[in-house]
């Protein structure tokens, strides 16, 4: 009957989706910041638990969807039955403990190999050459410490890679300095929330050098879409390079002295910091080396001097709504300070 | 319907179903503890988490009074409820006059407790965790006593004029399940907040 | 049970729903002060009905917004208000008014009884919770008026604190919304409270606890888990109240309160909720089921059981939707094992169900259809439940759109799919007159197959790394096509809800007549005429078995003789 083929088909097509899942390659090509390319231990743990379950899980779709389809096909009501109604079965003693049984072994099962995991990433010992960063989420925004260094940067992590000959684990303290947000880069480990008055902790040790892509997983506000998470994983010599290069103070430039006043005496210095100025704000991003990220306003468009100066004067073409003020400056003050700004690499 | 001989059930024995009202109570006076539960649990996890003062310990004092004439009101309530099944009337009404006093003394009691927390001591909703935690759970629990009060007072009057008699019995016992409810949750608030949380 | 008369009078409404004599203005009147069962239930039900294509309308505007990345359909206070206000408005204005209203127009007929215990409290409760929706949607006119949609709600359903509090929410929106869900939610608890009174105190001779209606029986749990899982939200959102307009500290960090305290409050209510969502959407299946394989539910004492089960331990796994926040490794673990306990007794179900369809004579009616798409899909959800429960696998999929898909399976997959399942099978029972089969079966088809392009490839996009309540994504990321396809299966849902909303309406005045059992079903509200008279019956019924009216069909086999 056309039915039973409908659903036939319906059920096949779940099972072929199915099968695309266990096929990362076909799936997390580019940038995409799929959690079936992991690229990191917990990562990797993660999805080798998942493989599990999911093989669990779909065995339990195929044996008792298929007792549904089974069921539905071989007594669906047809012209030739017999007069008054089937059997009367009310239930069978055997049967239903046995089903009770088998899913609560299989609950045990899961469990357990469930159990070590959490425990293997949640309370794996810290080494003791592991990298600590402090993540604080602002309303829309990243703030990055590295407390050992004196470096403070923003929306774009810079972490070393990890290697057999040269572990390097990352470790990052995560809190907030307004709502809720959530650290997330799926390749390189399950997300964790970054909570006020709260610090969570999580680590990291990708191998394979290059850019990861995540963003905040936690409802924030307006533009919570927009708080876009960067994370280069350098190789050692890199991250050192960035490293020395953060710990300067700016740039001294004598040719944009005019923006650099317009920087301090518009209220800019108020919620952002320039080190080696009198600029201190902590409201804002640090900008002392702005020109080192490739994004603006975690993520939210290119770092070109147009989209500065744009978004400098109007922070609403690109992000309705973050809590950087129009400054009405005028269009001189604005090339000013824009050219001061491309200064600071 | 059909010339077979109909089989015949086993005859039951009387049908006796338990009281809606009682049963309606009893669903409204769980619900009642699980949003009381919830503020006593947010007093528990603020203890000691306050940034600044006043601490319990240096502007509470044990309202002993208040408490023996809550608690006495639940025994009172409960010499109403026998006299109201006998069709006592008059102790009917004189044990009711009884509870209700006892209840304003407690009110009374909580009434003169806050305007010296708030006007000597400085303590208000807004003071700190402990004052929020404090005026919510204990106000919540006045709340449920001013209700409880002109419950009360309502069917006090009514006896008055002779409306209420033997027959009202099984209402009466659903509105004594909620004053001895609002004594219970006493004892809990009492315990957290002048006992432990002192 | 004799009433002694209060000096209180009382208003009366002793006539036949439809056919009584008077103007439309009287009509109406009678309506708006009616104390019945049946008429309260067929006004939730209506309510619903209505906030199901507005909120239905909000999600087609999300998916037209999210079909391309960067899109301009919704600004981005526009889309956090829709979000928002979609998913309050789907769980308290149209899942529990449906589900209550399926209670209030069915318990007391297969109890056997007149009407509930509290005929004025439940008349009170339908208008508190109807006077919440209205508030609730009010906030679209506040502030910056429609186009800007005024103050609604923008803070996400579970509105997370501090965001809620005055300094990150100036303006009335997060009042609007605790001011709106307090009111329906003392409505709410008023039925729950009536429902279980009725149970217990109202049953007709003979009906013992397990010789209830498995419909009644998972009513009265879930009105039994309403007392305590709405009340806790009540309770937060008076302390949320508390913080914004009486300075109080409960949610401000900076005064050393807590976040965490209100993500615990919130999803010790949130994870019951969807319990009290889904057990009626069981208890309309456990109907449904058994008349359309003609055959009795196996295993009803399991079943039973089961409910109570499920009860008891949904209580105790609500910070499964927590195991980002940073608790520790031993609590994780066990909100592990308890949320994989929980898929036990909600297994043994689906088992149970499967066995009632095993040896029977199924027939295919639109009711059945989708009590089939029900057990299919509630399986995948309960699935995909499991792979959520495995907590280092959440730390991925929390708060992405593999969560979104897993709820949508629950909450459309099984309980609207249910729902349209009970419309179907009661509606000749409340009206007197079939809804036609044909547009029943094109609404059943068009309707599975929308559902299952959205919610199928939403998991997919979910474990590509998108989070959820993002009113954009950035084009570079790979979630472009699956966007569209998931906003496409949208549209054709939106089809088929507009044509199952047309047979609705028209087969009132044109649908075949129904007679008192045209499904040839067993339990007591189909031994009553359809529309069922005021008073529901004329002498209280007498029952000797779970199945009334099987044993009056079959004298020569009643059931008595063989139930446990």
């Amino acid at each position: 009957m056309q039915l039973r083929r409908a659903q036939r088909l319906i059920h096949l097509c779940r099972s072929a989706a199915g099968l695309l899942i266990v096929s990362p390659p076909l799936i997390a090509q580019g940038k995409t910041p799929s959690t079936l390319a992991p690229a990191s231990t917990p990562a990797h743990q993660i999805f080798d638990l998942s493989i599990f379950v999911i093989a669990i899980t779909g065995g339990i779709f195929v044996v008792v969807g298929g007792l549904l389809a089974v069921a539905l096909c071989r007594f669906r009501a047809r012209a030739r039955d017999p007069e008054g109604e089937p059997a009367q079965i009310y239930g069978s003693t055997q049967i239903e403990l046995a089903w009770t049984v088998i899913p609560v072994l299989i609950v045990v099962v899961l469990f357990l190999t469930t159990a070590r995991i959490i425990f293997a990433i949640q309370d794996a010992p810290k080494p003791k050459s592991a990298l600590d960063v402090t993540v604080i989420g602002h309303q829309f925004w990243w703030e990055f410490r590295y407390p050992k260094y004196g470096v403070v940067s923003a929306n774009e992590l810079h972490i070393p890679a990890s290697s057999d000959a040269a572990p390097e684990a990352t470790y990052l303290k995560l809190t907030s300095a307004d709502v809720n947000h959530s650290f997330w880069i799926p390749q390189l480990a399950g997300k964790t929330d970054l909570i006020a008055n709260h610090v969570n902790t999580m680590w990291l040790d990708p191998r394979a050098p290059g850019l990861y892509l995540g963003q905040c997983a936690q409802f924030c506000g307006t533009q919570h879409a927009m708080m876009l998470l960067r994370v280069y994983v350098d190789t050692p010599e890199q991250f050192q390079t960035w490293i020395k290069n953060q710990q300067l103070p700016a740039q001294e430039d004598p040719n944009v002295i005019a923006g650099r006043k317009v920087f301090e005496r518009q209220a800019c210095m108020n919620c952002h910091t320039i080190s080696g100025t009198a600029a201190t704000g902590r409201f804002g991003p640090d900008l002392t080396h702005l020109m080192s990220r490739a994004t603006l306003a975690s993520g939210a468009t290119d770092n070109t001097p147009e989209n500065l100066r744009q978004w400098i004067k109007a922070p609403g073409t690109f992000k309705r709504g973050a809590l950087m003020p129009a400054m009405q400056l005028t269009d001189e003050q604005l090339d000013q300070v824009t050219a001061y700004l491309e200064t600071l690499k | 319907m059909s010339s077979i001989p109909v089989r015949q059930p086993v005859r039951q024995g009387e049908w006796h179903l338990p009281s809606k009202r009682r049963a309606g109570m009893a669903a409204l006076i769980v619900g009642e503890s699980a949003i009381f539960t919830i503020f006593v649990v947010a007093y528990v996890f603020y203890m000691g988490k306050s940034v600044t003062g006043p601490t319990p310990a240096q502007v509470l004092e044990v309202p002993i009074l208040g408490t023996i004439c809550l608690l006495s009101s639940s025994i009172s309530i409960w010499r109403a409820e026998k006299a109201i099944e006998d069709g006592r009337m008059a102790s009917f009404s004189i044990l009711l006059g009884v509870t209700i006093a006892l209840a304003a003394v407690f009110l009374t009691g909580t009434a003169i407790e806050w305007k010296k927390l708030i006007y000597r001591d400085g303590l208000t909703i807004s003071t700190n965790l402990f004052g929020t935690t404090f005026y919510s759970l204990v106000g919540l629990h006045a709340t449920h006593v001013i209700v409880g009060l002109f419950l009360l007072s309502s069917i006090f009057i009514f006896s008055l004029f002779g409306w209420v008699d033997s027959r009202h019995s099984e209402r009466f016992s659903a509105i004594a399940l909620y004053w001895h409810f609002v004594d219970a949750v006493w004892i809990v608030v009492f315990t957290v907040v002048y006992l432990i949380g002192r | 049970m004799s009433d002694i008369p209060l000096p209180i009078s009382h208003v009366t409404d002793t006539s036949i729903p439809g056919s009584e004599p008077g103007t439309i203005l009287e009509k109406l009147h009678g309506w708006v002060v009616t104390v019945d069962h049946k008429r309260l239930g067929i006004l939730y039900i209506l309510y619903s009905t209505f906030f199901l294509l507005v909120a239905g309308a909000e999600a087609l505007l999300i998916r037209l917004q999210l079909a391309y990345p960067h899109n301009h359909v919704l600004s981005a206070q526009v889309y956090n208000r829709f979000f928002t206000m979609h998913g309050t408005t789907m769980v308290f204005l149209v899942g529990m008014p449906f589900l209550f209203g399926f209670a209030n127009y069915i318990v007391p007929l297969q109890i056997g009884a007149r009407d509930m215990a509290f005929p004025r409290l439940n008349a009170f409760s339908f208008w508190l919770t109807a006077f919440g929706g209205v508030l609730l949607y009010y906030s679209f006119l506040g502030g910056a008026g429609l186009y800007g949609v005024g103050n609604a709600p923008d803070v996400g359903w579970f509105a997370y604190a501090p965001l809620t509090l005055r300094a990150f929410s100036p303006g009335h929106a997060t009042d609007y919304w605790a001011l709106a869900l307090i009111v329906g939610g003392f409505g709410t608890l008023g039925t729950a409270i009536n429902i279980v009174a009725t149970v217990i105190a109202l049953r007709c001779k003979g009906m013992t606890l397990m010789r209830m209606p498995l419909f009644t029986w998972l009513l009265f749990v879930v009105s039994m888990l309403t007392l305590v899982t709405i009340t806790p939200l009540t309770a937060a959102q008076f302390m949320l109240l508390i913080d914004r307009y009486l300075g109080g500290h409960f949610f401000d960090t900076q005064a050393g309160g807590s976040s965490l305290i209100w993500i615990h409050f919130f999803w010790i209510f949130g994870h019951p909720e969807v319990y009290v969502l889904v057990l009626p959407a069981f208890a309309i299946a456990n109907e449904i089921i058994p008349v359309f394989c003609r055959k009795a539910i196996f295993g009803y004492p399991a079943m039973v059981a089961a409910s109570v089960a499920i009860m008891f331990v949904s209580l105790g796994v609500w910070a499964h939707h927590m195991f980002t926040v940073g608790m520790t490794s031993v609590s994780n673990a066990f909100f592990t094992l308890s949320t994989m306990l929980v898929g036990v007794p909600t297994g043994i179900k689906i088992f149970n169900w499967i066995a009632t369809l095993w040896g029977g004579r199924i027939r295919f009616t639109t009711p059945m259809l989708f009590c089939i798409g029900f057990l299919f899909q509630f399986l995948i959800a309960g699935l995909t439940g499991i792979m959520l429960s495995v907590s280092p696998w959440d730390w991925q999929l929390h708060n992405s759109y593999f969560v979104i898909a897993h709820f949508h399976y629950v909450l459309v997959g099984a309980v609207v799919f249910c729902i349209f399942a009970g419309l179907y099978f009661w509606y000749p029972k409340a009206t007197g007159r079939l809804m036609s089969e044909t547009l029943g079966k094109w609404h059943f088809w068009l309707f599975a197959i929308g559902f299952h392009i959205t919610f199928d490839t939403m998991h997919f996009l979910g474990l590509l790394g998108m989070p959820r309540s993002i009113y954009t994504y950035q084009p570079d990321r790979g979630w472009n096509t699956l966007n569209l396809v998931v906003s496409i299966g949208g549209l054709i849902q939106g089809l088929a809800v507009l044509i199952f909303a047309y047979n609705l309406i028209t087969s009132y005045w044109c649908g075949e007549v129904a007679g008192d059992d045209p499904w040839d079903a067993w339990t007591l509200e189909w031994t009553t005429s359809s529309p069922p008279p005021v008073y529901n019956f004329e002498e209280e019924p007498e029952v000797h078995s779970r199945r009334p009216l099987w044993d009056l069909k079959h004298p020569d086999d009643p059931d008595w003789e063989y139930e446990a």
